[in-house]
This record gives C-alpha cells, sequence and structure tokens, in this order.
C-alpha cells in the first residue's frame, strides 16, 4: 500500500453489517480533529459503496481510499473540517 | 410605442436610500432562508411492528444520523411496539401473507407456525451479525435520533410510559409528527 497519508485511528467493524459500517464510521470521525484520517476495517462488501455514498453525502469528512482485500475492505476517511 | 409615457422619473419612484434600505432587507431574508437549509432533516413515521418491519425505519434513521440529518420517527399502532422494552426483543415474523415463505399459506396457518418463522428469522439474524432491534434504538439514540412514542396508542395499548427505553419522547401526537414532515426533507411512511 502506498499510503500518502498518516493513519490516526483504525476502526475495525469486522463482521458487522449494514448499517453498522457506516453509522460507526460516523462516531469514530466524530472523536477525530480535522485534518486526521480515520482507517475502517469492514468484511461487509456492502461497505464500499455505502461509506462512499455517506462520504459524498456528509460534510466534512472525504474519502481518500479504498481497498478490497482478499477478506478485508479497507476504507480511508479524512475529517476536513 | 406612445408619445405620452413619461421619460423623467416621477415623485413615486423610490430614492436611493429607499432603494438601499430594501436591498438590505433582502438579503437578510436570503441569508435566513439559506441558514435554515442548513440543516438536513428526516421524518419516518413507523405502523409496522413485525419483526422484518421494525429493520427498515432503524436502519434508515441511524443511517441519516450518520448523514447529519435530525431525525424524527413517530412511532404508531404496531410500529409503538419497536419501543416497548420488553416487546422489542419479542417481535414476530408473520408466516402467512408472504408468497416468499417456503411453507404454503395452508400449512402456515397451522398454530404455532409464527413461532417457527420468527426463530427462523432470528437465527438468521444472529449468524449474520446483523444488529438486533435493541442495539439499532441505542445506537440510534446516542447519535441523536428522536423516538416519539404516539400518546394515542399508548393509551389505546394501554402501556405504561416507563415501558419504553430510555430517551423516548411521549406526549407527541399527529400534529407534532405533521410539523416534523413539513419542515423534512425526506418523508418516509413504513
Amino acid at each position: 500500500m502506498s499510503a500518502e497519508f498518516d493513519i490516526t485511528e483504525t476502526l475495525d467493524v469486522k463482521g458487522a453489517s449494514c448499517p453498522m459500517p457506516v453509522v460507526k464510521t460516523k462516531s469514530a470521525i466524530d472523536d477525530l480533529v480535522e485534518g486526521e484520517v480515520l482507517e475502517v476495517l469492514a468484511t461487509d462488501p456492502g461497505s464500499m459503496s455505502d461509506i462512499d455514498g455517506w462520504a459524498s453525502g456528509t460534510e466534512g469528512v472525504e474519502l481518500v481510499d479504498q481497498e478490497e482485500g482478499d477478506d478485508v475492505y479497507r476504507h480511508y476517511v479524512r475529517k476536513t473540517e | 410605442m406612445s408619445t405620452d409615457t413619461p421619460d423623467a422619473p416621477t415623485d413615486e419612484a423610490p430614492s436611493r436610500a429607499e432603494l438601499a434600505a430594501r436591498v438590505d432587507e433582502l438579503e437578510e431574508a436570503l441569508a435566513a432562508a439559506t441558514d435554515e437549509d442548513d440543516d438536513k432533516k428526516m421524518s419516518i413515521i413507523a405502523t409496522k411492528g413485525t419483526l422484518d418491519m421494525a429493520y427498515p425505519p432503524l436502519i434508515l434513521a441511524s443511517t441519516a444520523a450518520a448523514f447529519d440529518y435530525e431525525v424524527t420517527v413517530f412511532h404508531t399502532f404496531w410500529g409503538l411496539d419497536i419501543l416497548h422494552e420488553e416487546r422489542s426483543k419479542d417481535l414476530k415474523l408473520s408466516s402467512v401473507g408472504n408468497p416468499n415463505m417456503p411453507v404454503p399459506n395452508a400449512v402456515a396457518a397451522l398454530p404455532g407456525m409464527d413461532r417457527v418463522t420468527t426463530k427462523m428469522m432470528e437465527r438468521r439474524i444472529e449468524d449474520n451479525d446483523t444488529a438486533s432491534i435493541k442495539e439499532l434504538i441505542e445506537t440510534s439514540l446516542e447519535m441523536g435520533v428522536e423516538f416519539q412514542a404516539c400518546q394515542m396508542t399508548i393509551d389505546l395499548m394501554d402501556y405504561d410510559e416507563d415501558d419504553f427505553y430510555d430517551g423516548v419522547t411521549t406526549g407527541v401526537g399527529a400534529a407534532t409528527a405533521l410539523q416534523d414532515m413539513a419542515d423534512a426533507d425526506i418523508q418516509l411512511l413504513v
């Protein structure tokens, strides 16, 4: 992985299904400060579309990267304000 | 073009100062209108209390809260059971009236079949790590979702205010729900 950002926190929502990956991501990002990046580890295939959609529709967050691994989907969300 | 159209401004034309005041007034009104639009709102009316129909309002409410929506869910009739702490743990899935069920309706109508299909669904929910009703309610409350218990239904079902999850709003009626819907960007009846 060629990360151009530092990961501040990692949220493990492996096993959880809709709506929990998005809901827990939101709660975790609220605890960060501007500029910090949250890494989210999920096994829900729907999280790829859902976290993308959530980040697009929510102010103050930006999806910086998503990776589809063998078993785990990784999402990187930056708090922008 | 008529020749009697006056070219020079008449005495009734607004002065510069009056125009400037009017511009200020409109700018203030625009700022107020724009401010109001910043608050995204969703209003859901939850009317069903079966296990399968309890999920959609809770999933949408918690997800909308994650999108920074101000969410109110007005629970009325059987939908009120979702907020009832004891009854919410025992919501049932009907085996009749659903052609997607693996058994014909004639068999599904036999005594005890609802219990069988409910157990089957509960096992699937557990195996799939799908959130429980209790978990979704508690998470939604933490995220600021306002759950409202219809007062008329509380009285009709002879429930007590203490029967509901902590944080549930009681003492509200249709007018409250209607006002929330009027203010909301998204309105849903489930």
